[in-house]
């Protein structure tokens, strides 16, 4: 029978605490919203991700160092990660926590809604103005896109929202 | 699964993972070469995506027993292809690398456009399929879409607005993709057995939609609307290409059919 052992899953959620998107390294997976499930039964951890993007090219780094992760748990005999497509990632799931982090890389959070013309309104992650430009809805990796702060006149990059139509 | 059924889906997959393959390579051979340094950006982000939703739906087909998803995109020769033509021609002449490229920008932003505006009426259908893990990827696969038709709208209005040369280079550029936008929309010679099975409604219904939306951009724009969309070259979902589609696999699977070890 299968016997749940919540201590082994609570060590499982601690080592996926440490991976981060490689080109987001203040932001762990889970505050990402990409952790969907962790399932920790006889010896086995199955963890559920959630892609934020269908191409990003992260997605592969991101699931070897979870394997990685989890490999250096002794008690763990398998381990196996997979990418789910439902429920669909969206840029809401992202932690309070994992928000501060994407401003400590200079990355203004996702905002939460968007201005009825499709465009949308956020704050400097340098000084919090929202005096900004955006300069490129698109940016140097599918989640992003690039502004430029008018009041601290830095360049800066946001989270783009995503969501469920 | 019934194998009628899985027939149906195996089709239909195989339509949707080649259109995006395609469209997203021919894409990726303008990286360097767009009018500017935002647009290469914005472009090849697009062109990841896209390239991401081919991945997805080639998944779909290895979970179906079809094969590996990289051998389902490198390895099937032209013949069992089944993009439509549009989506394989080349952006113009030249080559990116073997010589001078003299691609089509207007020719581009036309397709572009016009291919992701069936895709967003696709993927809405697509929503309802009857074929439960293709439904889950049409939820996904439209939380990305609103941003690339955006950028192809904006591009569109912007240069028929511009007038001029541009305005002329875009409309003779609707003209010659509107003859073979058909095939995009086209389910294929099986099309009855797929909407029967419910796994997306018809080609007349997603037709009438795309039409309404084209309708009411060219109407704000002064365009004229061209007619019934064509399919002069033929329906790539019968397995009928152009020499264009072997040259664009030549070259996307150089290397995997060289050594398929090779890491990126």
């Amino acid at each position: 029978m299968a016997v749940a052992n919540p201590s082994l899953e609570t060590l499982v959620k601690q080592q996926l605490e440490t991976v981060c998107d490689p080109e987001i390294t203040t932001v762990s997976i889970i505050d990402l919203g990409m952790v969907e499930r962790v399932v920790v039964e006889n010896g086995k951890a199955t963890v559920e991700l959630l892609p934020t993007f269908l191409g990003c090219p992260a997605l592969g780094i991101i699931k070897a160092q979870v394997e990685r992760a989890l490999k250096q748990i002794r008690e763990l005999e398998e381990v196996e990660v997979k990418y789910i497509t439902s429920p669909p990632w969206t840029s809401d799931r992202i932690t309070e926590k994992g928000k501060e982090g994407l401003k400590e890389f200079g990355i203004a959070p996702p905002p939460a809604k968007l201005e009825e013309d499709g465009t949308w309104e956020v704050a400097c992650p340098y000084c919090g103005s929202k005096q900004s430009t955006m300069e490129n809805i698109f940016g140097p990796s599918a989640c992003r896109s690039i502004h430029y702060c008018k009041n601290c006149r830095n360049p800066f990059e946001a989270m783009k929202p995503i969501a469920t139509m | 699964m019934k194998p009628q059924y899985k027939e149906e889906v195996i089709e239909l997959l195989y339509q949707l993972a080649d259109d995006d393959l395609l469209v997203s390579y021919r894409g990726s051979e303008w990286l360097g070469l767009v009018p500017h340094i935002e647009e290469d950006v914005a472009y090849s982000s697009i062109t990841q995506n896209t390239m991401g939703h081919a991945n997805i739906y080639y998944s779909l087909l290895e979970e179906l027993g079809e094969g590996k998803v990289d051998d389902l995109a490198h390895l099937r020769p032209a013949g069992e292809r089944k993009n439509a033509i549009i989506l394989e021609e080349k952006n113009g002449p030249g080559h990116w690398l073997y010589g001078e490229p003299r691609y089509d920008w207007a020719f581009t932003v036309v397709r572009n456009y016009f291919y992701e505006a069936i895709k967003k009426r696709k993927i809405d259908s697509l929503k309802q399929s009857s074929y439960e893990p293709l439904r889950q990827v049409a939820v996904k696969i439209d939380t990305e879409i609103p941003y690339h038709l955006m950028h192809w709208r904006t591009w569109f209005e912007q240069l028929v607005r511009a007038g001029g040369e541009a305005e002329e280079r875009m409309k003779a550029a609707v003209a010659r993709v509107w003859e073979d936008i058909g095939g995009v929309l086209s389910l294929g010679p099986n099309e009855e057995k797929i909407v029967e099975a419910g796994l997306i409604e018809s080609e007349a219904v997603l037709k009438e939609r795309f039409l309404e939306d084209i309708n009411k951009k060219f109407t704000e724009l002064g365009l004229k609307m061209p007619g019934e969309p064509g399919m002069k070259k033929g329906d790539g979902r019968a397995g009928f290409h152009t020499e264009d589609l072997e040259e664009a696999l030549a070259q996307l699977s150089e290397v995997y059919a060289l050594n398929p070890a090779v890491p990126w």
